[in-house]
């Protein structure tokens, strides 16, 4: 650790409580506590990232896990995410197309051979209407029979028995995003609430599906509702909390807003770390356009376990081979299938 | 997709009547959503490893990293 590090842990006490009871406990920053991180100046935040960097290899291990994800369904959403350019309700340039059963195993086939052990089927639905769970039921019968890779899903929100038929084909992960604090939320979505997406990840839960939830941070949101989110986030204790910075999109009602600045973004991943410590922290979408290349690995140096190697839904990532490369120069190991953080 | 693009593939504005250095950047992180022959907007499907973007006119622009 250089002098410059040592000396903001001694000028910023909330980073040596850190290193005690996150690093040493494994017990998580409380909401106050994720405030005092997100509120450090730029010159801690190096020391932040260390910090946060060996609280994730502690709890977590070495392993970085890979995931690729693509759209069954894009478009025509009844619901109103600002940040969304897939909302019907905006004048956002995308329109509505659905993937078809052999394309949708051709995008797995893609995904497997980058080394990802995740891929994820998404749509823009409120919930899953009958053909989607009809063409859920093929596709991961058909991806199962084709490639070695676990099937995750996201699809809205979900009733009891929708769940169960998930859980039944075999779909090992459930995406349901949060999106943002309880507080802002409705400053997010009008066309429904935070409460009814936390149903929804209940459900998933008790289930025995894995749950992924995350969501979007620089929406104008305050630090103390970022902070409250990380907060909500670790009391439903989620598997995997995907960590996307907003990329604004054309015609949506956050098209306008600002990116956010990369030592912002930094300190973010490293709050959540801190917050989350044994919790699959990925990379998701925005860090292109917010962090560039240098921030993508001081991220992986910062608390992230996990990337979307690829494209996303409706915007394009890195090529799978640059992250790919970057993890090996950083001598971190791609986790493998069936093996768990 | 063959021919001369007119419009931006990105606003779906002329090529010749703004300046489209900010769309030609975004066009590094996102498909074309315009034709850029006719200006419609296309059907996109973004796939893990590239794209593809149909008009109902002038057919598929497709790319594969």
């Amino acid at each position: 650790m250089s002098e410059t590090t040592t000396a903001a842990s001694t000028t910023y006490p909330i980073l040596a409580i850190a290193r005690t009871q996150v690093l040493g406990e494994g017990a998580g920053l409380t909401q106050a506590q994720i405030v005092e991180v997100l509120e450090l100046p730029d010159e801690a935040v190096p020391e932040l990232l260390q910090l946060a960097h060996e609280t994730r290899l502690r709890w977590c291990g070495p392993e970085v896990e890979v995931e690729g994800i693509v759209s069954i369904k894009t478009g025509g959403c009844p619901e109103d995410c600002h940040f969304c350019s897939q909302s019907g309700q905006f004048t956002s340039p995308v329109r509505s197309v659905w993937l078809d059963i052999p394309a949708l195993v051709e995008a797995a086939l893609e995904t497997a051979k980058t080394g990802a052990t995740e891929f994820c089927i998404v749509a823009a639905v409120r919930g899953p209407d009958a053909r989607l769970m009809s063409q859920m039921r093929e596709g991961v019968a058909a991806i199962k029979a084709a490639v070695d890779i676990n099937v995750a899903a996201s699809l809205g929100m979900l009733s009891q028995a929708q769940v169960d038929d998930l859980t039944e084909m075999g779909v090992h992960r459930y995406n349901h995003n949060l999106e943002t604090a309880r507080s802002y939320f409705p400053d997010v979505v009008t066309t429904h609430t935070w409460e009814e997406r936390w149903s929804t990840l209940t459900m998933v839960r008790d289930a025995g599906m894995e749950v992924c939830c995350g969501g979007i941070v620089g929406m104008g949101e305050t630090l103390a509702q970022r902070a409250e989110f990380a907060a909500q986030l670790s009391e439903l204790e989620p598997d995997e909390v995907p960590l996307n910075f907003l990329n604004p999109r054309p015609g949506t009602p956050f098209g306008d807003q600002p990116v956010m600045p990369a030592a912002e973004a930094l300190r973010t991943i490293a709050a959540f770390r801190l917050a989350l410590p044994r919790t699959i922290l990925r990379y998701a979408g925005g860090r292109e356009i917010t962090l560039g290349d240098l921030g993508t690995r001081d991220g992986l140096l910062g608390g992230v376990n996990a990337v979307i190697v690829g494209n996303y839904l409706t915007t394009l990532g890195r090529p799978p081979a640059a992250d790919l490369a970057l993890l090996e120069e950083l001598s971190m190991p791609v986790k493998v299938l069936n093996a768990t953080l | 997709m063959a021919g001369t693009a007119i419009y931006c593939g990105r606003c779906g504005l002329g090529l010749d009547v703004s300046e489209h250095g900010a769309c030609v950047e975004a066009l590094a992180l996102e498909p074309p959503r315009f034709c850029p022959r006719c200006r419609r907007r296309m059907t996109v499907q973004v796939r893990p490893t590239g794209w593809t973007a149909r008009c109902v006119e002038h057919g598929d622009l497709e790319v594969t990293e």
